[in-house]
């Protein structure tokens, strides 16, 4: 299961991380790293991209690159 | 006797005269409220300018700090040490005294988002590493009582071997004494031996520091740096600076760290757990109190909502930019004719006088009109990012702009190119894909900029009738089509670039979504200021000379022969007007329009129109000085205002020059047009080359030829 695939509101933890992607290593330096839970916000217009909160901030992630955390509820 | 002179002065007055202990930079994330904290403590006594050879701003000030000053510098914001741009490369110099502009600062004042903590930390701890003193700010902290948010600052500055940690509320003010107390004793306090937040960083780096060959003139902190930031330009310079044998070294000692893992993935990792830790068991977080401003802004957050605030803001906008600037701008136009009227008394009549009164006054003045309406322009695009509207439009609005070619971070860009292209195009380094920076690039310019609304305001406050419809002025209706034209001349160039460059390239969009907030008013003010000057600088420099050549071409040559003639007039201020009229069609100006005039005249254009619409290429808004100009010089009556004179304008034959369908032409060709030459130079330069700036303007130009063209010839 990847981060693309919570719902709206839904918990989980990152339980792993597929760093192949310049996007990703700039989300893990905003706090997107393994063991942190994150929680899925609303998605923009169009189901793309989407806010996620990680400890106190939201960060906006598009759906390609949610792809490539894996996360368990 | 001046020694005794000294004698008399209190000795209170030299205990306030503090000397410079040193500098400040100050470092935190973007929204962090560092700015703010920075114009709350260096107050108006900061100067703007570049960094040399690149054109970001470097902000400078000198701050009170408890008995002593400090001179402060705000650093671009940063998340981390390892720079994705060009700002964020500039931090990470200057933090490293690589620049050789920018000394190293002596000491940091970090700033950090109590609501972001854990990114704030993230931070922090790279900023330990480097060994400067630090003092840590702790800001919003007012934002994080309403969430029922609270920290344990003094064990968490326990925990960090004693670094002053100080809550402050940047907007307000709030606990600013104490924060210039514990900066004036940021010098005093015995660097007590901090440990490194990772020592086999600094082992490793150590390591390579020993093979150096100039080991003296490099700070151990730049070699941590490039191990984990393998393809920065930091690691790429680095490595000719330290040698063969330390560069092999360099290489081994990361992959003893690293293994085959990203470096800065296990950079990430290792920075977030560090910052967990030292966190840990000090956050006191329980439900805040949840009030109607939270429920408001839940609810505007909303996608939907979002998008109808944004276009009813708009529309309200261009109602207001008509509705209450006009008393203002009325007010200044009797000013600037009454000035103009006074001064013509005042002088003999000649040279002299028509210089000042139909050169300088006609033309700057008829620019300085417009200050009230883009002061009403700049408010709106100010709150809109300072309220953090912006970047949360930015995640809005991502599908809809890659389907144009661009990405969600290009709205920043176009909503700051109405106010000016040159700062927008700089904006658009945070794009992180090559093409969709282009594709935004080369959209930017058509956005409706700040320029072209005098040209907008003269031509429909003249042509198009002030009547309302279901309350609303015809003219904001008008002004806001024009604003519209330009979203979608944007949008469809845009396309047209993607559609012509490769696809193939992978790309990406992340970003840290700042919570609404009420725009501060000091802020809001100061940098509304800030555009003020800048207006009124190029009004001062650019347009004046402008207006003096072109008043000039006007002017000369003078014949005495025109004098003369047509002397079987009756009327004297009919003859008067005349013999100026033909004065100023046998000026250079005038042979220089009519030379040109065959290649507008199928656009409806007269000779005048012609001429100040070539002006106007620099910039342009010059256009509205120079038909100011001409109509000055070529009108004896002048009580009359540019308005007035325009609707009077006729060819020849009598027909009006200014008909509906030449005004609709003009006003399109202004819309489309690339007359900006700052706006070509910063193109090329953030493109590197001269390529896509010269595409850019063949482009526009002919597109805004062309459709005044075609709409002169359809309805006239």
């Amino acid at each position: 299961m990847t981060l693309a695939d919570l719902r709206t509101g839904e918990c989980a933890v990152i339980t792993q991380i597929d760093t192949n992607d310049q996007t990703v290593l700039r989300l893990m330096v905003l706090g997107m790293v393994e063991g942190v839970t994150v929680q899925q916000g609303k998605a923009a217009l169009g189901g793309d991209p989407l806010e996620v909160h990680v400890s106190g901030c939201s960060l906006s992630i598009r759906c390609e690159q949610a792809r490539r955390f894996s996360v368990k509820p | 006797m001046a020694g005794r002179q000294q004698t008399h002065i209190p000795i209170s007055s030299i205990t306030t005269l503090p000397k410079l202990a040193g500098t400040v930079a100050l470092v935190g994330p973007p929204n962090s409220g560092k700015s703010t904290l920075f114009n709350q403590l260096t107050g108006l006594r900061q100067k703007t300018a570049n960094y040399p050879g690149v054109t970001v701003e470097k902000k400078a000030g000198r701050l009170r700090a408890d008995k002593v000053l400090l001179e402060a510098i705000d650093l671009p914001g940063i998340y981390s040490l390892s720079p994705d741009s060009i700002d964020e490369q500039i931090t990470l110099d200057v933090l490293l005294g690589r620049r050789a502009d920018t000394p190293r600062p002596d000491s940091l004042l970090a700033v950090l988002d109590v609501t972001r903590i854990q990114q704030g930390m993230y931070l922090l701890r790279q900023l330990l590493d480097l060994n400067i003193p630090l003092l840590v700010a702790l800001t919003m902290t007012d934002a994080g009582q309403r969430r029922g948010l609270r920290i344990d600052c003094e064990a968490l500055s326990e925990r960090l071997g004693g670094v002053p940690i100080i809550p402050v509320v940047a907007t307000t003010g709030e606990n600013l004494e104490q924060l210039r107390i514990a900066l004036g004793a940021i010098f005093d306090t015995v660097e007590s031996k901090r440990e490194h937040s990772w020592p086999a960083l600094r082992d490793a780096a150590q390591a390579v520091l020993n093979k150096a060959e100039n080991s003296k003139q490099i700070d151990l902190s730049e070699i941590e740096r490039a191990l984990v930031d393998q393809q920065s330009i930091l690691a790429t310079e680095l490595q000719q600076q330290i040698g063969e044998s330390a560069v092999r070294e360099l290489i081994l000692q990361r992959r003893k760290l690293f293994d085959s893992a990203p470096a800065l993935a296990q950079e990430a990792r290792y920075g977030h757990a560090w910052a967990g830790q030292q966190l840990q068991g000090l956050i006191d977080e329980h439900q805040g109190l949840s009030h109607i401003g939270h429920k408001i802004i839940a609810f505007i957050q909303q996608p939907v909502p979002a998008m109808l605030l944004f276009f009813v803001v708009m529309f309200l906008v261009f109602q207001a930019v008509f509705a209450w600037a006009t008393p203002l701008m009325d007010g200044i136009d009797t000013a600037i004719s009454s000035l103009g009227l006074w001064v013509q008394t005042l002088l003999p009549p000649g040279l002299i006088n028509s210089l000042i009164v139909d050169g300088i006054i006609a033309g700057v003045g008829s620019v300085l009109i417009f200050l009230p309406q883009i002061m009403i322009l700049f408010l709106f695009i100010i709150v809109l990012e300072d309220s953090g509207y912006l970047a949360r439009s930015a995640f809005l609005m991502d599908r809809a702009m890659r389907a144009l070619g661009m990405s969600g971070q290009s709205v920043i860009p176009l909503v700051a190119s109405f106010a000016c292209a040159v700062p927008a195009i700089m904006s658009t380094r945070v794009i992180a894909t090559p093409r969709e920076r282009l594709a935004t690039i080369l959209a930017t310019p058509f956005i409706t900029c700040s320029a072209r609304l005098p040209i907008y305001a003269l031509l429909i406050g003249a042509f198009v009738p002030a009547t309302r419809y279901v309350g609303f002025s015809l003219q904001g209706m008008v002004l806001f089509g024009l604003y519209l034209l330009g979203i979608v001349g944007a949008g469809v160039t845009a396309l047209i670039v993607n559609k012509l460059l490769s696809k193939g390239e992978r790309s990406g969009f992340a970003m840290s979504l700042p919570d609404f907030r009420l725009p501060n008013f000091r802020t809001v003010t100061m940098q509304l200021l800030d555009r003020v000057r800048v207006f009124l600088r190029r009004a001062g420099r650019v347009i004046f000379a402008v207006t003096v050549i072109v008043w000039a071409l006007a002017y000369f040559p003078r014949s005495e022969a025109i004098d003369t003639t047509g002397l079987s007039g009756v009327d004297i201020e009919e003859l008067e007007n005349q013999q100026a009229a033909n004065q100023l069609e046998n000026s250079f100006l005038g042979r220089a329009g009519k030379f040109v005039e065959p290649a507008f005249k199928p656009l409806g254009w007269d000779w005048k129109v012609s001429a100040a619409v070539i002006a106007g290429f620099p910039a342009r808004e010059i256009m509205v000085a120079v038909l100011g100009t001409i109509y000055a010089v070529g009108d004896d009556a002048d009580e009359h205002t540019l308005a007035q004179r325009l609707t009077e304008t006729t060819w020849p034959d009598g027909r009006l020059v200014f008909n509906l369908p030449m005004v609709v032409g003009l006003l399109v060709f202004y819309a489309l047009c690339l007359q900006c030459a700052s706006t070509i130079a910063v193109m090329r330069r953030e493109t590197n080359g001269w390529r896509w700036p010269i595409i850019a303007w063949v482009y526009m130009t002919g597109l805004g030829y062309f459709s005044a063209l075609l709409i002169f010839q359809l309805f006239s």
